[in-house]
């Protein structure tokens, strides 16, 4: 075989086995961990480690796949939040239901804001995010139709219900349908990675000017990124909205969501699918146990050990924490 | 047959005519070559046809289609390929990555990228280093990776911005014998080229530049023997 047969006859992915049973090892585990009975207090920790690994990976798409630094995205998060709620509370269409429509909110508003703002690029459209992601909270603490400042509350339902995604009795349900839509989210960005728009996204991302030379509309592709990372961020804000049962502007327009995605991206590993995950794991226990001790004061003190995390990790490991798992792990020993 | 018809394309840039007037045809399948001094006006030329500047009046028909003003997305969709002066690979991916983005704009299907881009991998002569990083590529091979990528959209112009620039004595055949076999494909080439003996030997006709103006434009005979052109770009190489 010459040498041109022998690279057709390689796989076209350099996974490692070894990968696919560390996943299924650890999903197990995760299915099987409430079954030991959790209290409730652990089960909250690992619903808000899957939420923000989510919320992580959302942000991982456009900034570590496209490479565009969005400082505002907690705006997704929010509207996915109101969306479903609204619907909820207006017209009693299901959660299930209406978490579609806060996906589908998400995008409308990705691609509106997408098509001026992704002009920009760089710094711009990093500070344009943050004033975006502000000016959210500004409107919807004055948009009456959506309870203004006071926010929605979502009505109580007589015991559990899986139909309003509602669960008072106990957090196992939620803590599952976090993880389902986790292991969806993520297997969604893995396919995305494989697909041609992923190939496409990161060419963008490493050189506008040679992507364009390859026949990619830049511009469309930072729009597509834009979208498909709104579209990750909106039901885990649909389902906070449903785990808290309070919808406010305060909290779901709050500009920590939109710093707290990168700093877990970047301290887990940006534009690796592995980040998000390995930086909430670490990150969240950090944040709730700090809440723990330092009390309501803790607020402050969090962001400046954040501040510090990031910092320590720029500086030494800009690659993030995935960085220390060695590379025969994730991949296949290439022939080089 | 004409592939290219440039009529009167000019661009400035504040008071500086960086291309003025600027007529040429390029014949298919052959190959045009680009001379002049630096500053002449050779890399804009290729940025105006490519859509990467924006011309501010003139005539550019590809095959007959006006391309003028349209973005290099579409250009390049059309099948008008070109490489970089001041490189421009995928840094953070392998050659095969690399050569597959371009792949894509003819194949949707992965696999069939995949072994299309291994393909034209093997033709630049770089099927050893598929999975090393672009960034791990020496500059020679970096120079083959972009001649690859845009091979890879399948062109039938395709435009190369100095090739043989800022590489070793010894890679400069090399690479001029990759530009022969690409000329032998049936694609249509124009070069940018400042080493005047490679110009000679692969050009069929060439397009002088001085000052943002074309001041000759012939056989490679006669811009050897062109009064302007010797006094522009062969004199001063020779007072150097």
């Amino acid at each position: 075989m010459n040498k041109l047969d022998i690279a057709k006859s390689e796989p076209l992915w350099n996974t490692n086995k070894n990968i696919i049973y560390i996943i299924s090892f650890v999903l197990m585990f995760l299915i099987a961990l409430p079954l030991f009975g959790l209290n409730s207090f652990y089960l909250h920790l690992f619903i808000m480690i899957f939420m923000h690994a989510v919320m992580a990976q959302s942000w991982n798409v456009i900034a570590g796949f496209s490479g565009q630094i969005s400082l505002g995205h907690g705006a997704f998060f929010g509207i996915g939040a109101y969306s479903s709620s609204f619907f909820f509370v207006q017209y009693g269409i299901s959660p299930w239901v209406s978490i579609f429509i806060g996906m589908f909110f998400s995008a409308i508003v990705a691609v509106l804001i997408g098509i001026p703002m992704l002009r920009l690029s760089g710094h711009y459209f990093a500070i344009a995010t943050l004033l975006i992601g502000i000016s959210f909270q500004v409107v919807f603490q004055r948009w009456e139709l959506v309870g203004a400042a006071s926010g929605l509350w979502v009505p109580l339902t007589q015991g559990d219900s899986w139909s309003s995604l509602q669960f008072h009795s106990s957090k196992a349900p939620y803590y599952y349908i976090f993880l389902f839509f986790l292991v969806i989210s993520f297997f969604a960005v893995w396919l995305l990675n494989r697909s041609k728009i992923g190939f496409r996204l990161r060419a963008v991302r490493d050189d506008a000017q040679a992507a364009s030379s390859l026949s990619i509309s830049v511009s469309n592709y930072k729009i597509i990124a834009f979208v498909i990372s709104a579209m990750i961020m909106a039901p885990m804000g649909s389902l906070f909205g449903q785990y808290i049962l309070i919808i406010d502007p305060d909290r779901m327009f709050n500009i920590e969501i939109s710093i707290i995605v990168l700093l877990i991206t970047v301290l887990g590993g940006i534009g690796n699918i592995w980040g998000p995950l390995i930086g909430a794991a670490i990150l969240i226990p950090i944040s709730e146990y700090s809440r723990i001790y330092l009390g309501g004061t803790g607020g402050a003190v969090d962001l400046i050990f954040y501040g510090l995390i990031l910092m320590i990790i720029c500086i030494f490991r800009p690659e993030g924490l995935i960085s220390f798992v060695p590379k025969d792990i994730l991949e296949r020993k290439k022939q080089r | 047959m004409k592939i290219l018809t440039v009529e009167n394309l000019s661009r400035a840039f504040g008071g500086i005519k960086a291309n003025e007037d600027i007529s040429f045809e390029v014949e298919k399948g052959k190959v045009l070559g680009v001379i002049g001094p630096n500053g002449a006006g050779k890399s804009t030329l290729f940025d105006l046809i490519t859509g990467y500047t924006k011309p501010d009046n003139g005539k550019i028909l590809f095959e007959n289609k006006n391309i003028f003003g349209l973005k290099p997305d579409k250009i390049s969709g059309l099948g008008v390929g070109r490489t970089f002066q001041k490189l421009k690979p995928f840094a953070d991916q392998t050659l095969l990555e690399n050569v597959m983005i371009g792949a894509f704009v003819k194949e949707n299907n992965i696999k069939k990228a995949r072994n299309d881009a291994l393909e034209i991998i093997e033709f630049v002569d770089l099927i050893e280093k598929r999975h090393h990083f672009a960034r791990e590529l020496s500059t020679g091979q970096r120079k083959r990776l972009e001649m690859a990528r845009a091979m890879a959209i399948k062109p039938k112009l395709l435009l190369m911005d100095e090739v043989t620039g800022g590489v070793d004595q010894k890679t400069i055949p090399g690479l001029v014998e990759l530009i022969k076999k690409m000329r032998n494909l049936g694609v249509t080439i124009i070069t940018i080229e400042h080493n005047i003996n490679i110009i000679m030997e692969i050009s069929d006709s060439i397009l002088a530049l001085d000052q943002g103006k074309k001041i000759a434009f012939g056989s490679p005979k006669e811009i050897q023997n062109n009064k302007k052109v010797i006094d522009a770009y062969l004199g001063t190489v020779d007072d150097a």
